[in-house]
């Protein structure tokens, strides 16, 4: 009797190449019926556009540099925002975890702030900040920071110990196991919460502009959504999906990288 | 297997072996001085530097649920000379392990002293070195930096932490294994990089907590063999704990038996087979009376203590 083996990388790669055909034939199949519901008038493309309207929009917006204007714009907010979430978080979800009183203090408060939505505080942001940039970046910066505190005070709780009484009984000071303990342990941890803040950090920028100001994306969506241009708030969401999954993909390439050592195979 | 010759052996024990035991009744008031001094193996000559000296050691611990301080180790004396080999054997629970985290200096103890090398130990130091049961090796670091983990703890750059511990990395045949990170190795390696990692930082007096208590049986057995040749090569003093009768007795020059908790010492007993030992000395006569002999004390005392 003969039996045909498959390797067992070449049946990986075959579910790798069926799983990507199954997952793109779902989405074609929904732009081909988008394209469909305006093509053939069941409905007034007005109201839903259709993929060509918004490709021919987004090109549109790309030749008169409207696009990029916006976008400058929304990207500095967003940079500077989660800029500052991370050079507050990180330290600050460090010491709330590796300080037992001070997570004790302020562990409360910080649990208050991040309860409370945000872009709530959004007219209070106007009249302190102004309808610049600057009230957007503290929307961002608001939005962004506590995943981070967060992700970076479960890491320090668990850290494991007996490599803190390994590392103690070679003499190290509290300073070294925090260096070559705490903070390699928290690596994963930090990747995590910057995937979170960098999703939470760009909704903030969007619903910040939309609710105030005259320049950004967010302002180009709603600006062309009370004018009834459907096919420009299309290529503007389009815009935002498209940054959200490029920033995800490359943090989760990162955190890949820094995640090298945790294998899953032993070699004997 | 002739018993009756085994029985006559522990019968006769003070005679047979250089033996001191101590007889449970008399503990409170009293810990005899013990033997380095008595009937010395010609390889370890009684002359030899006093490398640890434990005297008078009391170590209590806080009891979380009574809320009292309960007596885990009660007035432990010995000394152990350069070069020797003494292991610590006792019923699980008895408190070597935490005697032996004093001599490393992570427990207080409450009275007596520890002395590495007429030094008084107060905390952690560079004299000596903790291999633990379990292998605890840093997940990030890939086999070199884990075994320079303490040297470089110690201040040492990594290139010259390195150099100084390639000697030890050839010594316990971990070359070729740098570059691979922990979740790569086998236990029984993981334990080597452990071991290395303590022998590194070269220290004056190596502690072994059950080095080998979490190695399958088959792996346990190699890494004592193994163990027997590098200790016999490079000559450390190693202080170790298991509750292996066996694996004390190949290993060791002296075996120390803890009683019940609180522990106080039952006996010192000297291993006088002749070095180089090889794993088949386990067949002969005299070291199964020896083990004999050692799981007899032990048991002794968890009856007159009132069970296990």
């Amino acid at each position: 009797m003969n039996l045909t083996v498959i390797p067992k990388s070449y049946a990986a790669k075959r579910e790798k190449i069926v799983n990507f055909l199954l997952g793109a034939s779902v989405i074609v199949a929904f732009l081909v019926a988008w394209e469909l519901v305006g093509g053939l008038a069941l409905v007034n493309p007005l109201f839903t556009s259709s993929p060509s309207r918004v490709l021919k929009a987004g090109f549109l917006l790309i030749q008169d540099g409207t696009l990029f204007k916006h976008l400058a714009v929304s990207g500095t907010e967003f940079l500077l925002g989660y800029g500052a979430a991370i050079v507050v978080g990180f330290p600050v979800g460090i010491m709330l975890g590796w300080f037992k009183g001070i997570s004790a203090s302020f562990g409360p408060f910080i649990a208050a702030m991040q309860a409370t939505p945000r872009i709530a505080l959004m007219p209070l942001f106007i009249i302190w900040f102004g309808l610049g940039i600057t009230s957007k970046i503290v929307v961002v910066a608001l939005s962004a920071i506590f995943p981070l505190i967060v992700n970076l005070q479960v890491a320090m709780s668990t850290i494991d110990a007996d490599l803190v009484r390994v590392a103690r009984s070679y003499g190290a000071t509290r300073w070294q196991i925090f260096r070559s303990v705490a903070l390699p342990t928290s690596v994963p941890f930090l990747i995590t919460g910057l995937r979170l803040a960098a999703g939470r950090g760009l909704l903030g920028v969007i619903v910040a502009e939309v609710f105030g100001g005259s320049q950004g994306i967010g302002y180009l969506i709603q600006y062309a959504g009370a004018t009834f241009q459907t096919d420009k708030v299309f290529a503007g969401v389009l815009v935002v999906a498209a940054t959200g999954i490029t920033l995800d993909f490359t943090l989760e390439r990162l955190g890949r990288h820094y995640d090298r050592w945790r294998g899953e195979s032993a070699v004997h | 297997m002739p018993s009756a010759n085994v029985d006559t052996n522990i019968k006769s024990s003070g005679v047979a072996t250089p033996v001191v035991r101590i007889n449970p009744a008399e503990r409170p008031k009293s810990v005899l001085p013990l033997p380095a001094s008595t009937g010395a193996p010609s390889l370890k000559p009684a002359d030899r530097e006093v490398k640890l000296s434990v005297a008078d050691l009391v170590i209590g611990y806080l009891d979380k649920k009574s809320g009292h301080t309960a007596v885990a180790v009660d007035k432990v004396n010995f000394d152990i000379r350069e070069g020797e080999f003494v292991t610590i054997v006792g019923l699980s629970g008895c408190g070597k392990s935490t005697f032996l985290n004093a001599i490393a200096g992570l427990v207080q103890h409450q009275h007596g002293e520890i002395r590495v090398s007429g030094k008084s130990v107060t905390g952690p130091g560079a004299d000596r070195a903790m291999v633990f049961q379990k292998a605890s090796l840093l997940p990030w670091r890939r086999v070199g930096r884990n075994i320079t983990y303490g040297l470089e703890l110690g201040g040492m750059k990594p290139h010259e932490a390195r150099e100084k511990a390639s000697y030890y990395v050839n010594l316990i045949r971990l070359n070729g294994f740098e570059n691979h990170y922990p979740h790569q190795l086998s236990g029984g390696m993981q334990q080597r990089v452990n071991l290395a990692r303590a022998l590194a930082c070269d220290p004056e007096v190596l502690l072994l907590d059950e080095p080998f208590a979490a190695l399958d049986a088959i792996t346990r057995e190699l890494m004592q063999q193994e163990l027997l040749e590098l200790c016999e090569k490079v000559g450390k003093t190693v202080l170790m704990v298991t509750h292996q009768i066996d694996e004390a007795v190949l290993l060791s020059d002296r075996v120390i038996v803890f009683s019940a908790r609180p522990a106080h010492v039952l006996a010192d007993i000297r291993i006088p087979i002749p070095r180089p030992r090889r794993a088949e000395i386990k067949e002969t006569e005299e070291f199964r009376g020896l083990v004999h002999q050692i799981w007899s004390i032990i048991e002794g005392n968890a009856n007159i203590g009132g069970g296990i």
